[in-house]
């Protein structure tokens, strides 16, 4: 599925305006679906003028779906991991932090500040090239494909805000509990699992959920480095449809609804879990 | 030194403790003692390093100079297993301190559990045989944030002797609660003392000190001022300081 070169450039530069990471959540969708409403308009003026033996946006969109749909589907998959990989290792990060030797700590914040103000394009771009594309592990070739990359590209950020959410849920519990723990004999580890984790937990998810937003609608800036999700399939779809100009808001509309329909309920919930937390 | 210590020597024995928080000395030179089975409260005014000498004890503040022994144990050296210290020891806080996200039974159920490793079937019957006896019964699956102040501190009352102490202190334990339930927690500390329980309090309870101490111990400012039994030390204080303390809260 080799497209026309001039087109995919174009495609290329969009999702980076439409999704920036840093973007506040709770705003974005809402200007996705502002968005979105302007292009379909636009797009049924825009096919009125022209000539109607051609298809028109609408069955364009539905004639690709099942494809872009299934990109769509991959993008979920990859923020998936990405967050299950980057909940268990910014867990560990997060505990590094809050360890009691000063230079782990120090040199978790370290890492963490580091992961945590840069742009997550740029550490996608530092996965893909310096993780070579197989490893060799006791005679056993693996391969690495592209979108494996990506995932772990996206769990680096994932990670070190996920320690920062540790990190702060667990300061915010009264130092009253730690000692209360300490005075029943418990280990510091047994502490921190039996008794600081476990309260947490509520604290923990509104901001957890909140990250997770970020990084499906984030997904589509793998398309910059080839891995075949919804956006890279739009650009191919717009690309075999003849690059239509009249084709471009409709396409990318739909990418941006599924976007919307899967972050906006994601977003709902996170608020209303944040208030119910916050009236106990 | 741990093979001499026997019970009819002091359980607690604290000689000339000195304790600073940078250049403030909170503690300078405390010394007192606990025996076996007996009821020590400590009064004093607010800031005088009551709940810092109760805290010293239980090794969850390092001292400054001096010494204390708990079973002949010394609290301050470096080398003490101070988690295998302080199972001899139960302490009690002002804010009571329960896990909010376990049950009461949960409470008393957990340290025995892990810190100690015993089955659970066994703990699980001796915890509600506690919470029974704290007068909670029916209240096992209770959330502490579902408790009253009173009945959250019972919990952990009962939680600290589900690790079968050698001594409980108690810091201040009835100074969060409305009067009405200050009673039925002093109530439980009684049959508490009664069953046998070495205990060491602060409390501003006066009238509880009276009838339960075997011995009164009044600090103002880092310093023990005046200690005796609870009959003289009520009614025919030397210091100037203790007679102008016990007007104002008698
Ligand atoms: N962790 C601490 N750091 C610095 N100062 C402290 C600390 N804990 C207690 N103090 C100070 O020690 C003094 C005695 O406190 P405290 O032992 O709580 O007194 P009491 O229990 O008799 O009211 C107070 O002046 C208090 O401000
Ligand atoms: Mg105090």
């Amino acid at each position: 599925m080799k497209t026309a070169e001039p087109v995919h450039r174009l495609a290329v530069l969009l999702p980076y305006r439409l999704a920036p990471t840093r973007m506040s959540v709770r705003i974005s969708p809402l200007s996705a679906a502002i968005l979105c409403f302007c292009a379909v308009m636009a797009a049924s003026t825009a096919w009125a003028q022209t000539a109607p033996t051609m298809l028109s946006p609408l069955q364009v969109i539905v004639k690709w779906s099942p494809l872009l749909l299934r990109g769509f589907a991959f993008n979920i998959l990859i923020s998936l991991l990405a967050m299950l990989l980057g909940t268990v290792a910014g867990l560990g990060l997060g505990l590094a932090l809050l360890s009691q030797y000063r230079l782990l700590a120090t040199a978790s914040w370290f890492v963490t500040q580091f992961f945590r103000n840069a742009p997550w394009l740029v550490l996608l771009f530092f996965v893909m090239f310096l993780v070579p594309f197989q490893i060799t592990i006791f005679n056993t070739t693996v391969p690495l494909p592209d979108w494996i990359k990506a995932t772990v590209g996206f769990a680096l950020p994932v990670m070190a805000n996920v320690a920062e959410v540790v990190r702060g849920a667990v300061r915010s519990v009264p130092s009253t509990q730690w000692e209360a723990a300490e005075s029943l004999s418990f280990t510091r580890r047994q502490t921190m699992w039996l008794i600081m984790l476990p309260q947490c937990i509520k604290r923990m998810l509104p901001p957890w959920m909140n990250i997770y937003a970020l990084v499906a609608m984030a997904t589509v800036l793998a398309s910059i480095v080839g891995v075949s999700e919804m956006l890279t399939l739009t650009a191919q779809v717009h690309a075999a449809e003849g690059g239509r100009p009249e084709l471009f808001a409709p396409l990318y509309g739909f990418a941006l609804l599924c976007f919307f329909l899967y972050c906006y309920p994601i977003n709902l919930w996170t608020a209303r879990l944040e208030r119910r937390f916050r009236v106990r | 030194m741990v093979a001499t210590w026997t019970p009819d020597q002091p359980i607690v024995q604290c000689v000339e403790v000195r304790k600073s928080f940078g250049a403030l000395e909170v503690l300078k030179g405390i010394s007192l003692s606990v025996r076996k089975g007996e009821v020590i409260c400590i009064i004093g005014p607010s800031g005088s390093g009551k709940s810092t000498l109760i805290r010293c004890i239980n090794a969850l503040q390092p001292i400054s100079s001096g010494s204390i022994q708990i079973e002949g144990i010394e609290v301050t050296d470096p080398r003490l297993d101070k988690l295998a210290l302080r199972r001899k020891v139960g302490m009690v806080f002002q804010q009571y301190n329960l896990f909010p996200h376990k049950t009461a039974l949960q409470n008393v159920m957990m340290a025995p559990i892990h810190v100690l490793g015993q089955k659970r079937a066994e703990v699980e019957a001796r915890a509600r045989a506690l919470l029974a006896k704290v007068r909670l019964a029916g209240k096992e699956d209770s959330y502490p944030g579902e408790l009253s102040g009173g009945q959250q501190q019972r919990v952990a009352i009962a939680r600290s002797l589900a690790m079968r102490p050698d001594i409980m202190l108690f810091d201040e334990v009835t100074a969060a609660l409305d009067p009405e339930t200050v009673k039925e927690v002093l109530v439980t500390i009684r049959e508490l003392a009664e069953d046998g329980m070495t205990c060491l309090l602060v409390t501003h309870e006066m009238n509880f000190a009276r009838e339960v101490a075997d011995h009164v111990y009044f600090t103002d400012r880092g310093v023990i001022v005046e200690h005796g039994p609870p009959e003289t030390l009520f009614t025919a204080a030397k210091d100037e300081r203790t007679q102008r303390f016990l007007s104002q809260v008698l």
